[in-house]
């Protein structure tokens, strides 16, 4: 009797060992399995490939502005004249929602350079061509859902968070930009 | 399924030996010949039929769409038009999945609006009311992938400003979007990807509807009076009698969406997706499609990105969780007439924010969301759990389902007896 009664005790915790080793096992090696099947869905390398662009900026006057596709979103580049600058340089940065100076969005102040997507829900805001609606701050208008932003693209009023997102870019010279 | 004791006789030596074996004759006979069902169930209980048939249909038009179209950015467009154009029965195939989805909305809708006038939600049905929510947002998200593979502007549109939403959650909210994107934007990876789960999704939701049915049979159909089933009498078998009833309704439902697949094919889409997807020029006003637009104009009447996003989904999460904001034990709404009033009025608002999310988020019909987005939380976290607590009938409710059909003769089935013979 007693031999049994020890084989059991014994058997038992040998067991809760092996099952609670087992399934310690199995889980790891299922979770360790899991990550390729959600990175695969990540930004695969042809997507990273297109990471950088280089842009001529030399027909570009002042006062116009182009729009140049990188990464697959549109990327603003104006040409901005004095009245602009200076419209974007006097405001004061205690009234923003997403406070920065035109100095810090800007390497060259005559060149405002952001990629062109809304921070709100990502359309493309209006404001690049000659006749179109600027918003109230006379610099770009989001026609979703009604984002206004101003000469140096900060947000100013409407439900976008934040600022035009300026990308890492570069003057290679003084008519080359490289974005990327 | 069912708590029910099965009386299917096998007939014929070999059903009867492929009953011991594989009993899915007896299945049939006793969920679906005779399964009692309440028999005072109206024409608003159809609809159950009616979105099997939409099932249908879309799963097929589907399988066979997915012959000809191509998931690519430089050829999803044009392989639709092929469809169009040069296909045999292509715009056929085509104005019956597009127009398909608009009715498995509408069948949708008012399977909903039943479930909340009547109170089916409430017990023992949250379960059954749960699986429903799951079902109806894998429906959603069917309909939405699906409205992308076209690559026309709205598709792109669309996607981009839907997938943007989770930009909005803080810390991960761009990696989120990067994820679902494969790109860093709206693009190829995208389409692609939609397309794979756009197939996916279906499998899904047939399996959640073969849920739901099982939830319903396990404690059978709420009715018109709400009262629970208490003797045989109650009941009909569900065929011929409800079988009947459902496809009648089914043949109504097929007859106006045959009249808008062959003569109105285009009316619940849009425009400006006629024009090929560009990621650099955005459609001056974005609308989704018509089933989306109340939480549309949910999101939009929340001047902050993160709070617009969250009231969107809350406004679907507070259906969800119905059954527990509403302890009333009176089920239907026919005994209830506060209650009744302010449903009518949340039903009001459901369709005026359709009506205000298809409108450019602008001037008086931005405030006028804001007040009947108020309205959506108000009625389902302050006024039914208000009235669940508050209210009592004020009309006697019949004692049973068979009392409210047949009145004095339900009460005394012995007199009525005699009594109906000189009718």
């Amino acid at each position: 009797m007693t031999a049994t009664m020890d084989e059991q005790q014994e058997g038992t915790s040998r067991r809760n060992f092996l099952y609670i080793g087992t399934g310690a096992f199995a889980s790891v090696g299922v979770a360790s399995v899991i990550w390729p099947f959600v990175d695969q869905m990540n930004p695969d390398a042809s997507q990273k490939a297109l990471a950088s662009i280089e842009v001529d900026i030399a027909p570009v006057a002042v006062g116009q502005a182009i729009t140049v596709l990188w990464r697959g979103k549109p990327v603003f580049l104006r040409h901005r004249g004095a009245a602009e600058i200076e419209e974007a340089g006097k405001v004061d940065i205690g009234d923003l929602k997403d406070p920065q100076t035109d100095a810090e969005r800007t390497k060259k102040p005559a060149w405002l350079i952001m990629v062109g997507i809304c921070t709100h829900l990502g359309c493309v805001p209006n404001g690049q061509k000659s006749g179109d609606v600027k918003g109230d701050y006379n610099g770009w208008f989001c026609p979703c859902h009604g984002s206004h932003y101003d000469t140096s693209g900060r947000i100013r009023k409407g439900p976008a968070p934040l600022n035009l997102e300026v990308p890492e870019y570069s003057f290679l010279s003084d008519t080359k930009v490289k974005i990327g | 399924m069912g708590h029910h004791e099965s009386n299917y006789e096998p007939k014929w030596g070999i059903a009867k030996w492929f009953d011991e074996r594989l009993p899915v004759a007896r299945m049939v006979s006793d969920q679906f010949i005779v399964f009692p069902t309440p028999r005072n169930l109206n024409y608003w209980w159809t609809m159950g039929m009616v979105l099997f048939f939409f099932l249908i249909i879309q799963l097929i038009t589907g399988i066979i769409l997915a012959m000809h179209y191509i998931p690519h950015a430089d050829m999803a467009f044009n392989s639709v038009e092929h469809i169009m154009r040069d296909v045999n029965w292509g715009w056929l195939m085509r104005n019956m999945h597009s127009n398909g989805a608009s009715f498995f909305f509408i069948a949708v809708y008012i399977h909903i609006l039943r479930g909340m006038y009547y109170g089916s939600y409430k017990a023992p049905r949250e379960v059954l009311w749960l699986v429903g929510i799951v079902i109806y947002i894998l429906m959603m998200a069917a309909a939405f992938m699906g409205y992308v593979l076209p690559w026309g502007q709205m598709s792109f549109w669309g996607a981009t400003v839907i997938t943007n939403l989770f930009s909005a959650i803080p810390l991960v909210g761009d990696s989120i979007t990067q994820f679902l994107w494969g790109a860093y934007a709206v693009s190829q990876p995208t389409l692609n990807r939609f397309f794979s789960l756009h197939y996916l999704v279906p499998m899904l939701l047939v399996a959640f509807v073969f849920i739901h049915v099982w939830a319903l049979h396990v404690v059978g159909s709420n009715n018109p009076e709400g009262l629970s089933v208490k003797s045989s009498d109650d009941t009909l078998p569900f065929h011929p009698y409800f079988t009947m009833k459902d496809m009648y309704m089914s043949v109504v439902f097929l007859t106006v969406y045959a009249f808008f697949v062959f003569y109105m094919s285009n009316y619940m889409g849009h425009p400006d997706n006629f024009i090929r997807a560009n990621p650099l020029v955005t459609p001056a006003h974005i609308v989704p499609e018509w089933y989306f637009l109340p939480f549309y104009a949910v999101l939009r009447a929340i001047p902050d990105k993160l709070g617009g996003v969250v009231a969107m989904f809350g406004a679907i999460m507070v259906v969800a969780v119905l059954p527990w904001l509403d302890r009333n034990p009176i089920r239907s709404l026919r005994y209830r007439p506060k209650a009744r009033f302010f449903f009518i009025v949340f039903v009001v608002v459901a369709m005026l924010l359709g009506f205000l999310g298809a409108k450019p988020a602008e001037g008086w019909y931005v405030t006028a969301s804001r007040i009947l987005t108020a309205y959506w939380f108000i009625y389902f976290l302050v006024i039914v759990p208000l009235l669940s607590k508050m209210e009592t009938t004020n009309r006697r409710m019949p004692g049973s389902i068979t009392d409210a059909v047949l009145g004095d003769h339900g009460k005394l089935p012995k007199d009525a007896q005699t009594a109906s013979s000189g009718q």
